[in-house]
This record gives structure tokens, C-alpha cells and sequence, in this order.
């Protein structure tokens, strides 16, 4: 397993190396740094002297890739590229072009990211199973194309539609929680309870519908017809062993996204004031804010590469026939 | 059942919440109790707070607030009047010659001497980079394990405070020469402040170990133009005359900035915590800031150190050249607090401020039906919602101009053939900006006769002044002119009907635009329309804003919309938009269309040097019928601001050039909370029903499998 591990890590290398020669490519492509520079300092009064200074301070003076005044491995190391890359392997961020210590907000906006997408997806998980199951349980009937078609209706909806409508009815006509804001520690809860409420509601379309269809999978296999044959109950069956074994996907689903739930929610992020990561990146494009970008892109990549090894593992767990080599 | 329900939801909000006597839906935690707060929010977080480098009205909203410049504008005087803030009076000014003498000729005058005073006793915020211990600063040099425990300014144990001197004047214009600091107006001081150049390149070329020694090196370097005369009293000589520079004064870029703070925010481990003068600014003002966490919300509280300072009053005069108040009954701040919060949505924004958790409320066009209508008179009021609410609507010309130019370097537009003149004129008729104001801006704005907006010297009203080459006197009334004379106008131009009369084909006119949004869209089929009025065809180029800045500074662009804030409220600094030495792709400065003309040019300088006189009326006349005639801009509109307050917000009025209004406000608490508590009842029929049809719902549920179950079995 170790040895697999190690594997896998060494697999990462180059996809994070990639992943950021295209993030690079596909910024700089798009906005030369002088663009950049001039987007910074503003629309007023902006001299060409303060243009090459901010890029001077910033070491965006240097080449994109190859920088031909220098010689052998220098002329790699001697360009934007290479001193912007090489550095986020050792988790140094650095300062975002505004000048802000990247660590440090990143440190600090995953907390309010992960309040909101942590009992989201517990409750959700939750209340998407127990629907899964009951529609299961009543497959082929009226009660399962009704539930199919609710979750269809759900699943059509926008997200904006139920974060504005839940503003409206929760907050505006029945003045139960705050319509946004965030603080910190347990006097957060009350500004969680509607985002996390729309998140597990918007969710449920889907998720209801991707678990149904594990169900139904898992039910129609031989054990599930030993089983009835035995003579237990439908729901003995469904709760006791067609849930069991759906588990497998269900659990290894989880465990790929897990990672993931600190990068945040951009829109629900954003309509509810929570300062999380969601809205992090976005800012930072719309302010060509290429130091964060670049973070926020490798370390999304490494969250995901993380939540692919733990999947792997978490089969292992669950599925005793399953060995890592 | 139904009691259960209700407090158990209560009770776990409550629990959670903080246990306060506010309405569920507060979004103010149980620590925001005090009565005298003000609450507002912002949609986008401050980029710097640094004075050297802000220079947008959002940094400003923040950090007027904290620094004080020498001079402010007198919150209730209109037209906008200059008045001493730190400074114990107005400036005293000593001209001299060429060779350096004395003289009282503003003819012969070459270099201006600004003698500056500040008052005695000034006192800065508390703050841990003045924290002394026989003679050493403690927290100027902290070791890795001292930061360990260090995440914001509160964090350190020690605070001491200091007298304003007039050295921390003269190193905030040190400042703005050191080219790390990126001040936007290190350019303009340059050509003004005698010795800023030099010195900005002196310290451009030297390198210097540590933050130490570089601010010991400023501190004790001396330019030329600017002396410290003694512990109050400093002085700045200009290399030409500028009488504008006084209002330069009054902006934030001018505030003192202590040489403690610089050396204690520039050690690297307080900037790795974001711990930056960029981020927690120290100043002498009414507030400071207290928490500075631009993506949820940022505290001003008072500053106790504040020295006080009298409410204005309309009767206030400078005599002698100092200010003699006539209303000493009032003493500002009368807050205690100022809450921001982060509000990036407009919908959240606009229902917080009408659930009364913001005191202060712009109007976006989404909700624009919602609060305003117009009545039978074409007057502006609320509507009745907001006006049982108590809401106060307040309006302001704002002191800006928005214009669609015209690049002068462009073959076919621009220059100053007739041909082309004939060509900007008639686009400039037949583009109706009346219509522009009532579809894009829910009639916020008036039509621009010139660059100069309402409350600068030299506006034109479009009444008793107006501009000739696009409107003109019709039974006693100013219109514009009609289409066909647009259309004539063409034709002199050599576009009979919109074909080019040299090639025959139909002239083609191209747009840059930037933005790709649906109003961007909208406007860009409105504008075609208005040149299809002549038979243009307008082909727009919608592009991002690197690009579109790039075909600016390139000058590749042809036709254009800009815009421009006033810095202050004097003619020059909307005239100079066009002065050919400001030309963009020249010169890198702010004249978009490359305009030259050397008979405005001449008539700018000669205006530019002036006290506001009826001679000085004379030739800004002048200037606006030479560019009106040239027409390289069409002259757009000046958008009028509105904003909404609640009833129990005092003192609110519209001066759009002073940032540091926050003193003024008062709140009045009583009326707010018992507001605030009426209009936020929790209502849980709501509740009661969802709970009803979950339970419904639930039991069916159980019933159903039951039943099946039982069926199963039986089968």
C-alpha cells in the first residue's frame, strides 16, 4: 500500500507540473504583465516608470519561459516561469499581487468554506439516502415516478432561484435568520442555517437521483433474491443489505469530494457574505490577480489528487477484495 | 405542538446567536451592543489603505476617516470650500522670481513658497510603533517567537500614541516619491514640488540592507522644496505656479504618516500575517480601525485620542486666514463606531437596508422602480414603502463627467480638417443623450454641455449657457438640433447621406468597447441606432479592458466612452483632459483623444494659473467654445448620485469632495431600535406549516412501508 502511495505521489509531480505550465500559459497568454500592472495600479495618472517598477518588485520584468540573456540552466531559472513555479512546491505561496500573504488567507478563508460544505454534505447525505431508499423501496410504483419527476423539478431549478427565494421566504418574510453575514466562532451557526438549508435543497435533485440508481443496481443482483427468497422483508433487505453494499460508490464518492469542501462554494459564497474560498479565485481573476490564481489552482489540484488517493484507500477499507499494488 | 416548535426554533437561534435582545434575523453579533454605531457595507474590498497609494472613493471611504491632511472641504459649503483640518490656518503663500527673489509680481513669479502650520497638541492613535521603553521602541524589532502569538494589531500588549509633527508631513511626501509605494501622483508632484524628482531618483538608484537604514536615509535626506521650519511648522516650494495645489493638500496622499509606523510594518514575519501599513492604517483622525477584515467587515471606532472638533455651520469664515466657527455647541465625532460589512450582492444589500441593518443605502437600477418614482411635475420622490419607513432620499451632481471621445490621431475622425470637425459635430447632434440618461441610468444624470460638470468654476447649465455647436435658441427655449442639420452637417463633411463622396462607399465608423455584459450590449444597439440616425454605420468592438487600454495608449482605437472623477473641484482639472502635453499615446497622460489644439492650449495655461475671477470666466468661455467647435469628445453626461438614509441617521449631506463625512453623522438609537424591532417580527406561521406537512409527509411515509411490508409478507 505504501509503495502504491508513494507511486501516486510521484504521478502527481507531473500532472502539478502541468496543470501549471497551462494555468501560466492560458494567464499570460490572455493578459501580458504590463497589462496586468496596469490594472493594478489603477486608471488614474499611471506613469510607464510605475509600470516597470510594480513589474520590477513583482519579478514580472523577467521572460515568460526562456530568457535568452542568460546561459545554460539559467536561461529556464531566469523567468517568470520558473520563479513563480518552482517555490509553490514547497507550499510557499507568497504575497498576491496586492500584496497579501496567500498562506495566511487561504489559512484563514477555508474555515468559513468548509462551516457551510461540511453540513451540507452530511445532511444532505442524509436526507439524499433516506429519499433514495424510500424511492426504491416503491420502484415501479406511482410513488417512484412522482419522486423521479420532483427530483427532475428540483434538479432544473437554478441555484440562484433558491438562494434568492430562500432569502425572501426566511429571511425577508419571516425574519428567522440573518439574508447574509458571517461571524466567527458559535455565533456563526444562525448565518449557516439558510445557506446550508439551500445547499442540502438544491442538492437533493441529484443526489437522490444518483443514489436511487446505486439502489437499484445493488437490488437487482443475485444475494438481493437469495435474500427475499429467505423470506425477509423488503426493508430488512433494502436497509439491511442493498444499502450495505451500495456503500461501496457511496462512500468512495464522499471521500473524492472531501478534500474539495475547502475550496468552497463561489455562489452561495458570495449571495450570503461568508468570506470562504469560493469567491477567492473568482476575485482573483476579475482583479488579474495571477499569484493567487496560480495557488488556488495547484493547491486545487493537490486536493483533488489527494481525494483520488484516498478514494483508492477507502477501497481497500470497504472492499476487502480490492488490494493496492 | 405548535408552542414546542416555536421555542425550540428559539431557543436553539437564540442559544446560538448570542442570547440578544435582537430580532432573529440581525446579522450584528451580541458584541455589537453600543448604541452610537453606524452601519453600512461595502461591495468590494479596499485594494490599499496605504495614503501614498489609495486613490479610489472605496479606500477613501475608509481611511479619510483615520488620516488627516492639512486642509478639508467644509461639509456644508457650496460651492466646495477649503478649510483647515490639522492645519492651525490657510496656507501662506511667498512667490519668487527666476533667480530666486522675493517678489509680490505673480507675473514675475516662477516658484511658489507654501509656509504650512499645524496645530499643537495633535495626538496619533494608540498603537504599538510608538511603545517605548527607556527610549527604545520595543515593537520595532520582534523576534520570530514574539510573532508567534501575533495574528492582528490587537494582539500587542502595548499601545502608546505621540504628538503630530510637521516631520511626518514632510515624510509622507518623501514617501510619495519612493517608487515602492506606486503613488499615483508621484508623476504630478514631480513636475510641481521643487527637488521631488531628484530625490525620487537618488533613492530609485541606492540599495540599502535593511527597512532600517533606508528609513533612517529618508528621514534625514532634505528636498530642496520641502523644509521643516520647526516642530509645526513646515514649508513646500513649487518650481511654477499652481494654485491648484492646495486642493491636492486636502486629499489623503498629503496626511502624515509617522517614520515609527513605516519601520514597524515593514518587518517581514508582520507581513506575513498581512500585518501592512497597507491594511491598518495609523492616523490622528476621529476613528481608527479596529478590525480590518476585508472579506467580511471592517470596524472604525473612535479614536480616544482625537483632539474634537466643532460641527460646521454655514456661518463659518476664514478671516486672517483662519477659520472662525460660529456653532461651538457640538463637538464630532458623535459615533462610537462604524460597522462595514462585505455585501457583494445587491440583492441582500438592498433588503439588509430596508430590514433597517444598514443605515445607508445606495439605489441600484434593479430596485430603482422599488424606491423612486417620478410624479406629475417630473419631480423625484420615494415611493411608499420607503417613505412610511421614514427613508430620506438625498441627491447630488456628482463632480464627473462621462464622454464618448474621439481619437484626433484617426484618419477619417480626427484632426482638425473642417472635414472631420463637420463629421464630430454631426455624430454629436444626432447622439441623444437625454435618451442615454432615461434608459441607462433611470434619469440619474443631465446632459453635459462641456467637460465641466455643475459645481465647477465655468459650468455651462444649458440655460443661460449652453453649447452652441449642438444646441441652439428656439422661442426662448435651448434645444438641441435637429437630425436634418446633423445630416447637413454630413454632407459639408463629404458623407452625403453616409457615403463617403472621395470613394463612394458607405462610411464605416468603429466603436471600442469593453464589458460584455447585457447593458453593455443594450448600449452598444443604442449607440448604432443613434448613428444609423445619420446613416453611419457603426461597427463596435467589444473588447477586454487590457485590450481596449492597449488601442488607447497605442491610439489604434477610433471612437471610445470614457469617464473622469474629479480630484478636485476646479475647471483645470477637467480642462486638462484635453490639453495636448496630457495626450495618451504622446505623452502617457490622461488626454484619451490626443487632442491638440495650440490656441486652448494657451488659453489652458494662462487659465490654469488663476483665481477663480470674472477674467478667469472669460477664458474658460473661451476654452469651451474652441473645444465645443472642435468637438473631440461628445460631451456625454454628469451622473447624479442618490442615496437613501434611514430616519434615524442624522446630519446626512450631500458633499461629494469631502471624504471625511463619518464625523458628522449622528444616529439616533432610540428610533432605530424600535424600528429595526418592529419591521423584523419573526413570523413563524410559516414555520408551523412546513412542520405540519413534514410531519404529514413522514407519517404516510411509515404508514406506506407498513402497509408494504405487509403486503410482502402476505404475498
Amino acid at each position: 500500500m505504501i509503495k502504491y502511495i508513494l507511486k501516486r505521489l510521484i504521478y502527481a509531480i507531473p500532472i502539478l507540473i502541468g496543470v501549471n505550465l497551462l494555468t501560466f500559459t492560458l494567464f499570460f497568454v490572455v493578459n501580458s504583465p504590463e497589462e496586468v500592472a496596469r490594472l493594478h495600479l489603477g486608471n488614474k495618472r499611471v506613469t510607464q516608470e510605475q509600470i516597470i517598477s510594480w513589474n520590477e518588485e513583482r519579478g514580472y520584468n523577467n521572460p515568460l519561459f526562456y530568457n535568452t540573456d542568460e546561459k545554460g540552466l539559467n536561461a529556464f531559472k531566469e523567468t517568470i516561469f520558473y520563479e513563480k513555479s518552482f517555490k509553490l512546491f514547497l507550499f510557499e505561496f507568497g504575497l498576491s499581487d496586492s500584496g497579501r500573504d496567500i498562506k495566511y488567507d487561504i489559512k484563514q478563508r477555508m474555515w468559513p468554506s468548509l462551516a457551510i460544505a461540511l453540513p451540507s454534505l452530511l445532511v444532505g447525505l442524509f436526507i439524499n439516502i433516506t429519499f433514495a431508499l424510500f424511492f426504491v423501496y416503491f420502484r415501479s410504483t406511482k410513488v417512484d415516478y412522482i419522486g423521479v419527476i420532483f427530483c427532475v423539478a428540483l434538479m432544473s431549478i437554478s441555484s440562484l432561484f433558491y438562494i434568492i427565494g430562500g432569502q425572501y421566504l426566511i429571511s425577508k418574510l419571516m425574519h428567522l435568520v440573518p439574508i447574509s453575514g458571517y461571524a466567527h466562532g458559535y455565533e456563526a451557526i444562525k448565518f449557516l442555517v439558510l445557506p446550508v438549508i439551500i445547499s442540502v435543497l438544491y442538492g437533493i435533485g441529484s443526489g437522490t437521483r444518483w443514489y436511487r440508481s446505486l439502489f437499484l443496481e445493488e437490488i437487482e443482483k443475485d444475494y438481493v433474491k437469495t435474500a427475499k427468497s429467505k423470506g425477509l422483508s423488503e426493508s430488512a433487505v433494502l436497509f439491511n443489505h442493498v444499502f450495505k453494499n451500495a456503500l461501496i460508490p457511496i462512500l468512495t464518492g464522499i471521500v473524492v469530494i472531501l478534500p474539495l469542501l475547502f475550496l468552497g462554494s463561489l455562489i452561495v459564497e458570495s449571495f450570503f457574505g461568508i468570506p470562504g474560498l469560493g469567491s477567492y479565485t473568482i476575485d482573483a481573476i476579475q482583479s488579474q490577480d495571477f499569484a493567487i490564481v496560480r495557488a488556488m489552482v495547484f493547491l486545487g489540484t493537490i486536493l483533488y489528487i489527494s481525494g483520488l488517493i484516498l478514494t483508492d484507500i477507502s477501497y481497500t477499507l470497504v472492499d476487502p477484495r480490492v488490494r493496492l499494488k | 405542538m405548535l408552542r414546542f416548535i416555536k421555542y425550540t426554533f428559539l431557543i436553539s437561534i437564540l442559544t446560538l446567536g448570542g442570547c440578544s435582545e435582537k430580532p432573529l434575523n440581525s446579522p450584528y453579533g451580541s458584541n455589537d451592543k453600543s448604541s452610537k454605531v453606524f452601519y453600512s457595507s461595502f461591495q468590494e474590498r479596499p485594494k490599499h489603505l496605504d495614503p501614498a497609494r489609495s486613490y479610489s472613493s472605496n479606500e477613501y471611504a475608509f481611511i479619510a476617516q483615520i488620516y488627516e491632511p492639512l486642509y478639508q472641504y467644509h461639509y456644508l459649503k457650496k460651492p466646495y470650500e477649503l478649510i483647515p483640518l490639522t492645519a492651525r490656518e490657510m496656507p501662506e503663500l511667498h512667490y519668487f522670481d527666476k533667480d530666486f527673489k522675493n517678489t509680490k509680481d505673480k507675473n514675475k513669479a516662477v516658484y511658489t513658497k507654501y509656509i504650512l502650520k499645524i496645530k499643537k497638541g495633535i495626538l496619533y492613535q494608540n498603537h504599538p510603533a510608538f511603545f517605548k521603553i527607556n527610549e527604545d521602541y520595543i515593537y520595532h524589532e520582534i523576534s520570530e517567537i514574539d510573532l508567534e502569538n501575533i495574528n492582528t494589531l490587537k494582539d500587542f500588549k502595548d499601545d502608546e500614541t505621540r504628538e503630530l509633527t510637521s516631520d511626518d508631513y514632510i515624510y509622507q511626501i518623501k514617501r510619495l516619491a519612493d517608487y515602492k509605494n506606486h503613488s499615483p501622483i508621484s508623476g504630478v508632484m514631480q513636475d510641481y514640488i521643487l527637488g521631488f524628482g531628484e530625490y525620487k531618483n537618488k533613492l530609485q538608484n541606492l540599495q540599502f540592507s535593511n527597512s532600517k537604514e533606508k528609513i533612517n536615509f529618508v528621514r534625514s535626506y532634505n528636498i530642496k522644496g520641502v523644509r521643516k521650519i520647526d516642530k509645526y511648522t513646515f514649508s513646500i516650494i513649487l518650481k511654477k505656479q499652481y494654485p491648484q495645489f492646495i486642493y491636492w493638500l486636502a486629499m489623503p496622499f498629503f496626511s502624515p504618516m509617522p517614520w515609527e509606523a513605516d519601520l514597524f510594518y515593514s518587518q517581514q514575519g508582520l507581513q506575513k500575517k498581512n500585518i501592512t501599513l497597507n491594511w491598518f492604517p495609523v492616523g490622528t483622525g476621529p476613528f481608527k480601525l479596529t478590525e480590518n477584515n476585508p472579506n467580511l467587515r471592517m470596524i472604525l471606532e473612535y479614536n480616544k485620542n482625537f483632539r474634537g472638533e466643532i460641527y460646521p455651520s454655514l456661518e463659518d469664515k476664514i478671516i486672517n486666514k483662519k477659520l472662525v466657527s460660529f456653532n461651538n455647541s457640538k463637538e464630532v465625532p458623535f459615533l462610537d463606531k462604524a460597522i462595514y460589512s462585505l455585501e457583494k450582492e445587491q440583492i441582500p444589500r438592498w433588503n439588509k437596508f430596508l430590514q433597517g441593518y444598514y443605515d445607508n443605502s445606495g439605489i441600484a437600477s434593479d430596485n430603482y422602480d422599488q424606491a423612486v418614482s417620478l410624479n406629475n411635475s417630473g419631480d423625484i420622490s420615494l415611493n411608499k414603502e420607503l417613505e412610511d419607513k421614514g427613508i430620506h432620499l438625498t441627491t447630488a451632481t456628482s463632480a464627473s463627467t462621462y464622454y464618448i471621445g474621439f481619437n484626433m490621431l484617426d484618419t477619417v475622425i480626427g484632426g482638425h480638417s473642417e472635414r472631420s470637425r463637420f463629421l464630430r459635430q454631426a455624430i454629436s447632434i444626432a447622439i441623444d443623450y437625454d435618451e442615454y440618461i432615461s434608459i441607462f441610468t433611470n434619469g440619474r444624470g443631465i446632459v453635459a454641455q462641456s467637460p465641466l460638470p455643475p459645481g465647477i468654476f465655468g459650468y455651462q447649465d444649458g440655460k443661460n449657457n449652453f453649447n452652441k455647436t449642438i444646441f441652439e435658441l428656439q422661442s426662448g427655449k435651448i434645444i438641441k438640433k435637429n437630425i436634418d442639420q446633423a445630416k447637413k452637417l454630413l454632407t459639408k463633411a463629404g458623407y452625403d447621406n453616409g457615403i463617403d463622396s472621395q470613394t463612394g462607399k458607405p462610411l464605416i465608423l468603429y466603436f471600442e468597447a469593453t464589458g460584455a455584459g447585457a447593458d453593455t450590449y443594450a448600449f452598444l444597439n443604442w449607440l448604432r441606432k443613434q448613428f444609423k440616425k445619420i446613416n453611419i454605420q457603426l461597427v463596435t468592438r467589444v473588447t477586454d479592458y487590457n485590450r481596449f487600454q492597449e488601442k488607447m495608449i497605442s491610439g489604434t482605437g477610433q471612437i471610445f466612452q470614457w469617464g473622469w472623477n474629479a480630484d478636485y473641484p476646479d475647471p483645470e482639472n477637467f480642462l486638462f483632459l484635453l490639453y495636448s502635453k496630457n495626450g495618451k499615446v504622446k505623452y502617457g497622460g490622461e488626454n484619451a483623444s490626443n487632442y491638440e489644439s495650440q490656441e486652448f492650449d494657451e488659453l489652458f495655461l494662462k487659465m490654469k494659473n488663476m483665481r477663480n475671477s470674472s477674467q478667469r470666466g472669460k477664458i474658460i468661455k473661451n476654452i469651451l467654445e474652441i473645444i465645443q467647435k472642435d468637438s473631440p469628445w461628445i460631451w456625454g453626461f454628469h451622473p447624479k448620485s442618490f442615496s437613501l438614509s434611514h430616519k434615524w441617521v442624522e446630519n446626512v449631506e450631500s458633499n461629494l469632495m469631502a471624504n471625511n463625512t463619518l464625523k458628522y453623522k449622528r444616529i439616533n438609537d432610540e428610533i432605530r431600535y424600535k424600528s429595526i424591532n418592529l419591521w423584523n417580527k419573526a413570523n413563524f406561521t410559516l414555520l408551523y406549516i412546513l412542520f405540519f406537512i413534514i410531519s404529514i409527509f413522514i407519517f404516510s411515509v411509515i404508514l406506506m412501508i407498513r402497509k408494504k411490508d405487509k403486503e410482502k409478507v402476505y404475498d
